[in-house]
């Protein structure tokens, strides 16, 4: 995750918090990860968001559709065995209603994962996505994550289409066992 | 005293699960269609809650949610928090509700002033052949909504009660939390099932869409 570009000098969180804000996508709800730590305590100290916490991801899902119909971009935080509980929210709600819910994931299971658990709801991810038809896509470059997030949180929007950006320890750094 | 204090407290306050008179929910939908006069969304559960509300009386302002059992109430604090001058009333079921309980806690943490919730309490899955709930008989929706941090929530007496209870709602603000005994009858009509053109219309009655 290093990078040499000097002008990539800014945290991962960081150029998230930024494109979202550019992008006037300012409600964040999420259920918490601790990869996402520094980014949820960023978000709640910048008043520009309106930043809580919900007790399950589908409810999140939910309340971006509400937020959406009513004029107001949002998105949601979540963990990867988090997005194993909402296929049914996108299945009968933010894909046929068209809704552009921009998800981000923090990536469990995998490069290191110390929890069989993780490491299976792990692989039922991207096959959910695929199989309806949701964008996503695995950042694990820093030079590429700005342009990938913001240029997808357009067409979702344009489209009416939700996206998942599905953020790897390769980008992140990860969680790691600490015993 | 103990008498005194009865007597100047809103009589909707004392109305529990087991002196609620058993009201019809189409009637209790129809009550509170007719009370709207300022473009009030309203979020209409899965199954009968939706049906009810479609068969009410059509408006711009009506969402119908077709599947996502449960999330009526996160929808309908979406809306909330993104038109904060708008009142937003969520119609959900118990049944509904039981699969969702956790949004409580979020509506009582982020209190939505212009947020209010009805449930239609049958103690039953009505639409898939109507068997109990695990709920039904032992839990208290009232109870639960105020243990979550819903200090307005109150079952409703009776009819007159409910439209005491939506009129205060709508005239003080919330977020209001409110229950009523239904019966067993089936919803009335059918919600077409076109989610595009819901959302659509819905998004129209909210202003965030052009007129065609």
């Amino acid at each position: 995750m290093d990078n040499a570009n000097p002008a990539a000098a800014r945290p991962w969180y960081e150029i998230v918090q930024a494109t979202l804000k550019r992008n006037d996508v300012k409600l964040v709800a999420y259920v918490p990860d601790k990869v996402f730590t520094p980014l949820i305590k960023n978000l709640h100290a910048d008043k520009d968001f309106l930043t809580f916490a919900t007790a399950r991801e589908e409810e999140a899902l939910g309340i971006l559709s509400g937020a959406w119909m009513g004029g107001r971009r949002g998105a949601v935080l979540m963990q990867t065995s988090g997005f194993g509980t909402i296929p049914n929210a996108l299945a009968s709600l933010v894909v046929p209603y068209q809704i552009p819910a921009i998800m981000f994931v923090s990536e469990r299971g995998t490069l290191g994962e110390f929890n069989l658990g993780q490491a299976l709801v792990c692989r039922t991810m991207r096959p959910v996505l695929e199989s309806l038809a949701v964008e996503h896509h695995t950042i694990t470059r820093h030079d590429e994550l700005e342009f990938i997030v913001d240029r997808s949180v357009k067409q979702s929007i344009a489209t009416q289409a939700a996206v998942a950006f599905i953020l790897s320890p390769l980008l992140t750094g990860g969680k790691v066992f600490e015993k | 005293m103990p008498a005194s204090t009865i007597s100047t407290a809103s009589p909707s306050r004392a109305a529990s699960y087991d002196n609620a008179k058993v009201v019809n929910r189409f009637d209790l939908t129809k009550r509170l269609v007719a009370k709207l006069r300022k473009d009030e969304a309203v979020i209409g559960g899965i199954g009968n809650t939706n049906f009810d509300l479609w068969s009410a009386g059509r408006r711009p302002q009506n969402f119908y949610m077709l599947g996502s059992m449960g999330l009526a109430i996160p929808i309908a604090l979406g809306v909330a928090l993104a038109q904060p001058r708008r009142h937003v009333i969520a119609l959900e079921g118990d049944g509904s509700l039981l699969m969702q309980l956790g949004c409580l806690t979020t509506i009582a943490a982020l209190k939505p002033a212009n947020l209010t919730m009805v449930i239609m309490d049958n103690g039953l899955y009505q639409i898939t052949g109507g068997q109990p709930t695990a709920a039904a008989g032992i839990a208290d929706y009232v109870a639960l909504a105020r243990a979550a941090g819903l200090a307005k929530s109150a079952w409703a007496a009776d009819e007159d009660d409910f439209d005491s209870l939506v009129d205060a709602a709508l005239a003080e603000g919330g977020p209001t939390f409110i229950a009523a005994r239904i019966d067993d009858k089936p919803g009335v009509g059918t919600t077409d099932r076109d989610p595009v053109q819901i959302r659509e219309r819905f998004m129209h009655g909210l202003g965030v869409r052009a007129r065609p």
